[in-house]
């Protein structure tokens, strides 16, 4: 029997505001255990909160850029549950009047587009953080999250592949880091994601038995998980057995899922409408006054990149990945028309090197003036593409310009017959074997040549130049 | 539809509380009346009447995004029963 995977993400996106969503305490990562809390976010008697008028522009602003119709009227709802990370008891969430309803967002798989439908968007405050030690009696809790605004993104169960969630995620994150609204840091935890599984036989409407899964902390995670869970439910079902509704666990350490203590399964939160909150009343000017401020999002950067830039999907792809690196590659645009080339440099040595040393596009010392005026020194002729390499990592490493390195370091290429016509000549005398190979038919002892002049002139002679007079002189 | 034992046990483990025997029926007899006298309301007919998200007539109430120290935050977490570290000591849930 041939089964179908049917997949829905519910990604959490932290927000990045300045104060939580319903009190004034502050959002900043890395402070010291409950020092960023008050008696609102703590959950203390006769306290009331008031919505962060921020948090609510951002999370209209994710909702338009998924395109998600907008609520004109949304409200809080208390989501019920005891468990030590909620100092309330209930955690305010959005129940049955989310401030985001269906949207849609589209993506690139193998080339291929594919488009994933979005069921809701809501806001809810985030839940502390657990401190287990490994001896003691007690757990600890530090509330400093607590409060710190989250956007929730349902996915409609559109996901057919562990592959097209990984995609999917991807396209989300790079959409809300477009907006500049949250870091989507997995590791960090302002990005996180649980997952729905369930397999149905090819061609039954109905779906399966669901299962959730958590504690995935990377894409890459939540593509394995998912592909694991799969083929246990596939494995489960054909042994005759069934599926059980539950919770399950993703152990990246043991590449499994496990199940979660059914215990804790009682999923009934009665929802009822947070009465210390009222409701969120937004009009069409409001959302038009967003509509605005919407950059031009990465699908669109990208179909676009591949017309104006004449680039291929996949490369369009790499470079609207990240905003900060389409910007880069637009601002080199505007100085040179070869959009090729700043491409590869772009995608190779740059993005590598900003890799490998952990910083931003805009931290790099080559900046987009910098690689056009070297890639105009390649055109030129004045330095080849393999010492434009040692130009570049000048660059990096001390921000000259090309122009200078090149001069500095004597790295002009030589395009001057008379300054080679020594050294051509005193390789093929060196190398008569080699010669007499590649005239007997051996194209490769031609290349081992060329070689050898580029080498006795430290790579600085033009191989275009090269190849001609050595063909000339061996004739 | 009546009350029994069993929503009293389903509801004691939803509030992670555990009841003795006598405590279960004295809630389920409690409970029993509390819901029926509530069950008054199902009289009104309600077809036409929009379901009220707060009892004020009240709407976007919000605040900048400004972050400010609280003047009781240590107040406020010293109110623990336990702490270590800093933490809110909790009994231990891993």
């Amino acid at each position: 029997m041939e089964f179908e995977p049917v997949i829905g993400l519910e990604v959490h996106v932290q927000l990045k505001t300045k104060s939580k969503l319903f009190c004034s305490c502050a959002t900043e990562f890395g402070a010291a255990p409950n020092s960023q809390v008050c008696p609102v976010c703590l959950g203390h008697p006769g306290v009331l909160p008031v919505l962060n008028k921020q948090a609510l522009d951002y999370a209209v602003l994710c909702g338009l850029a998924l395109n998600c119709s907008i609520s004109k009227f949304s409200k809080f709802d208390r989501k019920n549950y005891f468990y030590p990370d909620l100092p309330k008891n209930y955690q305010v969430s959005q129940f049955d009047k989310p401030i985001c309803g269906k949207g849609k967002i589209t993506f690139l798989i193998n080339g291929n587009e594919k488009t994933i439908g979005i069921t809701r968007a809501h806001l809810e405050e985030d839940a502390g953080k657990l401190v287990h030690s490994e001896t003691g009696a007690e757990s600890g809790v530090d509330f400093n999250r607590t409060g710190i605004p989250l956007l929730e993104i349902v996915s409609e169960p559109d996901l057919r592949t562990p592959e097209e969630a990984y995609m999917y995620l991807h396209m989300i994150k790079n959409i809300i880091e477009y907006l500049g609204v949250s870091d989507c840091n997995m590791e960090e935890g302002s990005l996180r994601c649980d997952a729905n599984v369930s397999i149905r036989p090819k061609g039954q409407e109905k779906f399966g038995t669901k299962v959730e899964i958590k504690n995935m902390n990377s894409f890459r995670n939540v593509q394995k998980a998912l592909a694991y869970e799969l083929e246990r439910q596939e494995d489960e079902i054909l042994g005759g057995g069934i599926i059980v509704q539950e919770t399950r666990l993703w152990d990246a350490d043991k590449n499994q899922t496990f199940s979660m203590r059914t215990k804790e399964e009682a999923h009934d939160y009665r929802y009822f409408p947070e009465p210390d909150l009222v409701p969120v009343k937004l009009d069409e000017n409001y959302i038009k006054s967003l509509e605005n401020q919407l950059p031009e999002l990465p699908f669109d950067r990208m179909n676009r990149f591949t017309k104006e830039y004449t680039l291929t999907g996949y490369d369009a792809q790499v470079l609207t990945s990240s905003r900060e690196i389409a910007d880069y590659y637009e601002e080199c645009a505007n100085l040179t028309d070869d959009y090729k080339a700043v491409s590869n440099w772009v995608q190779s040595e740059l993005l590598r090197e900003i890799n490998e040393k952990k910083i931003s596009i805009k931290e790099s010392k080559v900046t987009p003036s910098k690689l056009t005026d070297m890639l105009k020194l390649i055109q030129k002729g004045v330095i080849s593409g393999k010492i434009a390499k040692i130009v570049f990592h000048e660059i990096m490493r001390s921000g000259k310009d090309a122009e200078q390195i090149v001069k500095e370091k004597g790295l002009v290429q030589i395009s001057n017959p008379d300054e080679l016509k020594n050294i051509v000549e005193k390789v093929i005398k060196d190398n008569k074997k080699i010669v007499d190979d590649y005239k007997g038919g051996k194209e490769k002892s031609f290349m081992f040549l060329v070689g050898q002049v580029m080498k006795a002139t430290q790579g600085k002679a033009n191989p275009q130049l090269v190849t001609k007079m050595l063909k000339e002189a061996i004739g | 539809m009546s009350f029994t034992e069993k929503d009293v046990d389903y509801v004691a483990n939803l509030s992670r509380i555990s009841l003795s025997d006598e405590e279960k029926k004295n809630f389920t007899v409690q409970l029993e009346q509390i819901l029926k006298y509530v069950e008054k309301l199902n009289r009104l007919n309600t077809d036409n009447i929009e379901p009220t998200a707060h009892i004020l007539p009240v709407s976007n109430v919000f605040r900048d995004d400004v972050a400010k120290i609280c003047p009781t935050t240590r107040f406020a977490v010293e109110q623990s029963a336990l702490l270590v570290d800093g933490l809110f000591g909790v009994p231990r849930v891993i």
